[in-house]
């Protein structure tokens, strides 16, 4: 019988759950300051996450998103963008923000109830979407940021913009991927595969061996890498953006980690986690897999990457203290659920909007 | 100047701005050679590219979605929902994405867009072509609504909308495309977005109406003026926001009101008009405020429309049962 097409799916892996690296690493593996930055990235966020559950347990912040076991992903992801690139990031995107400037007081105002965290200030992140709480509504903004820099014409800027692998079973993302597949646009499609869309399994979310092969349906290049490896997942994810900033279109990547804590605070995941599976996954956490392997470089002591942490929990202690100034001593005025709705407010709502100052913050 | 159908002052307004401004890109489906499935777009692809009017995948969610990204670029962005009854995919980046991105990120990104659908019955079209579903948009903040009546306001109003720096629906009333043709001047004047159009003076009762129901609310004027009843007729036209003032100064003169709607009757535009009258103006009302609308149904197949539509009869009995209150 001929056939009218077939496929595969690559994985990539560099650095094996012992970290023991294979023969051919991209460069920058090779280079001391790269990985040493990306293992304080990862470092960072772990301490960052672990700051606001605390917080969150002792009243000082909303419901929040940790991403305890899947740092490498956004952090190294992000670590390839460039300030002429544009994030849309889903909610468990921290790491990945962080590395495009967003600040992590932004993301605690944030996450703590406050507008003006996604006003960021950093010029890198100005034209960053901010975080979309509705799943998958994200890829198509990047598709449209993608389909502007095409009609544009403009060379040299990509979109970057992830999503759980629960939200690939949403009709936007394939929406999304099928846009970016018939126009050719810039943009990096990341599916951040922690295995849990809150209590719903991966492998109960579809019958498709891998996420990654949902954009081969789109004709787009796509591929899976060990999420848990910051050398894949830095190396797909550079060439990915590379071909999108030289105008040869989309990739879609599917970054296979695990999700080591609840969904959010509000969850529990004792409920539905089977704790054997979660031992196992414990084992392959990137963390520790990334500090092995520069240790093994002789790159860095055990008690450098203890300073390392401090040094993370110091710059934490920074933001929280930036954060519980706007939270104490500098709430929004009220006036301000209606001065950004729109460029000029109708006259109509004038009235609600005096009303609300009168009342002040009572 | 020529006389134009509305239709064609919807085209004549997209090809003046995009002349005018290379930003403005149109997407949709079927709006390239094809020009649109009502021809809204006709000819325009040919003069201003491919580049900038986009036939898309048949994806309505792709369409409003991709256009918030372009928009976030500052693209004015004018998607075609093909109609309206095709617009609940979008619906959720209309409400979650589009309506509120000013807001969410403090006024870092705005978003310049028109969405553009045809709306309303009338044209025997099959099931999901004929709703009027103006209130649900109109009850999210964040989002104009507008609909124009006739090739003018079509016109100046459509150009008003490209130009304002928020999302913008622009709802075409299908059924009076092509009935009535006004002389539109191409001179680039756009209408304000927040204010309704008196189209006769009258001093016994304020008919409001928008969209295609303004035609009968018209006629109706005419015959109750011969049985010397005179109505001030408005033309609400920026469903939200509601120029309210407007509104109440007319009531106040007239002392009653009627509202004219083909949507459904409960949960509308003019429940919303209804409750600010009552608010604002109860003390001058010598009647109580009429709603002649849509029945509460599911809009009736073709075979039947013509007894859901209002009717210039039903306005006029609605008003004459206002004047018997005096």
């Amino acid at each position: 019988m001929p056939k009218s097409a077939s496929f595969e799916v690559e994985y990539i892996q560099y650095l094996d759950e012992k970290a023991k690296p294979a023969n051919d690493l991209p460069d920058f593996a090779d280079d001391k300051d790269t990985m040493v930055g990306l293992y304080r990235s990862m470092q960072f966020v772990r301490t960052f996450d672990a700051r606001a559950v605390a917080m969150q347990r002792t009243g000082k912040m909303r419901t929040y998103p940790s991403s305890l076991g899947q740092e490498a992903v956004g952090a190294a992801a992000g670590s390839c963008l460039t300030a002429r690139d544009v994030l849309c990031p889903y909610y468990r995107g921290t790491a990945t923000m962080l590395a495009h400037g967003i600040k992590p007081h932004e993301i605690l105002l944030y996450w703590g109830g406050d507008e003006r965290g996604s006003d960021y200030k950093d010029p890198m992140a100005r034209e960053d979407f901010p975080i979309a709480v509705p799943i998958a509504t994200q890829m198509l903004h990047a598709a449209g940021v993608a389909t502007a820099i095409k009609i544009r014409k403009q060379t040299g800027r990509a979109v970057l913009t992830e999503i759980g692998e629960g939200g690939t079973s949403e009709g936007e993302f394939y929406e999304a991927i099928n846009a970016a597949g018939a126009w050719d646009l810039g943009v990096v499609f990341l599916i951040n595969n922690n295995q849990w869309a809150i209590s719903v399994p991966s492998e109960a979310q579809t019958a498709c061996e891998t996420y990654a092969q949902k954009g081969i349906a789109a004709g787009i290049p796509s591929i899976q890498v060990d999420g848990n490896d910051p050398i894949a997942v830095k190396d797909v994810t550079g060439k990915a953006l590379e071909r999108a900033r030289n105008g040869k279109g989309a990739t879609l990547i599917e970054a296979v980690t695990y999700r080591l804590s609840d969904h959010t605070t509000a969850d529990d995941a004792t409920r539905y986690h089977d704790p054997k599976k979660h031992q196992q996954a414990q084992k392959k956490e990137p963390v520790a897999r990334l500090g092995k392997y520069l240790m093994m470089r002789d790159w860095v002591k055990e008690k450098d990457l203890e300073a390392l942490a401090a040094d993370c929990k110091t710059e934490v202690e920074r933001e929280v203290k930036i954060y519980l100034d706007y939270v104490e001593n500098k709430p929004q005025p009220p006036g301000a659920m209606f001065d950004y709705l729109y460029a000029n407010l109708p006259e109509k709502t004038l009235p609600q909007r005096e009303e609300a100052i009168r009342r002040g913050t009572r | 100047m020529a006389a134009i159908t509305l239709i064609e002052a919807v085209t004549l307004a997209l090809g003046h701005e995009m002349a005018a401004d290379k930003d403005v890109v149109l997407l949709g489906e079927d709006i390239g050679k094809n020009g649109g499935v009502f021809r809204a777009t006709d000819g325009l692809q040919a003069r201003f590219g491919e580049d900038r009017v986009m036939d898309t995948p048949l994806a309505e969610a792709m369409i409003a979605g991709i256009s918030v990204g372009m928009a976030a670029q500052g693209i004015k962005a004018i998607p075609e929902m093909q109609f309206m009854g095709f617009m609940f995919p979008a619906f959720n980046q209309i409400v979650t994405a589009a309506a509120r991105m000013r807001n969410r990120t403090r006024g870092r990104i705005s978003l310049p867009m028109v969405v553009r659908m045809p709306y309303g019955g009338g044209i025997h079209a099959p099931e999901h072509h004929s709703e009027s579903t103006e209130a649900l948009l109109a009850h999210i903040p964040g989002l104009r609504v507008v609909i124009p009546s006739n090739p003018s306001r079509a016109y100046g109003l459509l150009l008003a909308a490209i130009r304002d720096p928020d999302p913008v629906i622009f709802l075409e009333p299908k059924r009076v495309y092509r009935i009535v043709k006004h002389d539109v001047e191409d001179n680039g004047e756009a209408y304000p977005l927040d204010t309704c159009f008196v189209d006769r003076d009258g001093t016994d009762i304020t008919l409001l109406s928008w969209g295609a129901m303004m035609h009968e609310t018209l006629i109706a004027a005419d015959q109750l003026a011969k049985d010397g009843i005179s109505c001030e007729v408005i033309d609400v036209a920026t469903v939200c926001p509601l120029d309210m003032a407007t509104i109440i100064e007319s009531v106040e003169k007239t002392g009653r009101c009627v509202i004219v709607q083909e949507a459904p009757r409960a949960g509308g535009i003019g429940s919303e008009i209804a409750a600010e009258l009552s608010e604002k103006a109860l003390l001058s009302l010598i009647a109580p405020i009429g709603r002649v609308a849509g029945y509460d149904t599911v809009m009736p197949y073709a075979g039947m429309e013509k007894q859901y539509m209002p009717s210039v009869e039903r306005i006029t009995d609605e008003v004459k049962k206002a004047m018997q209150f005096s």
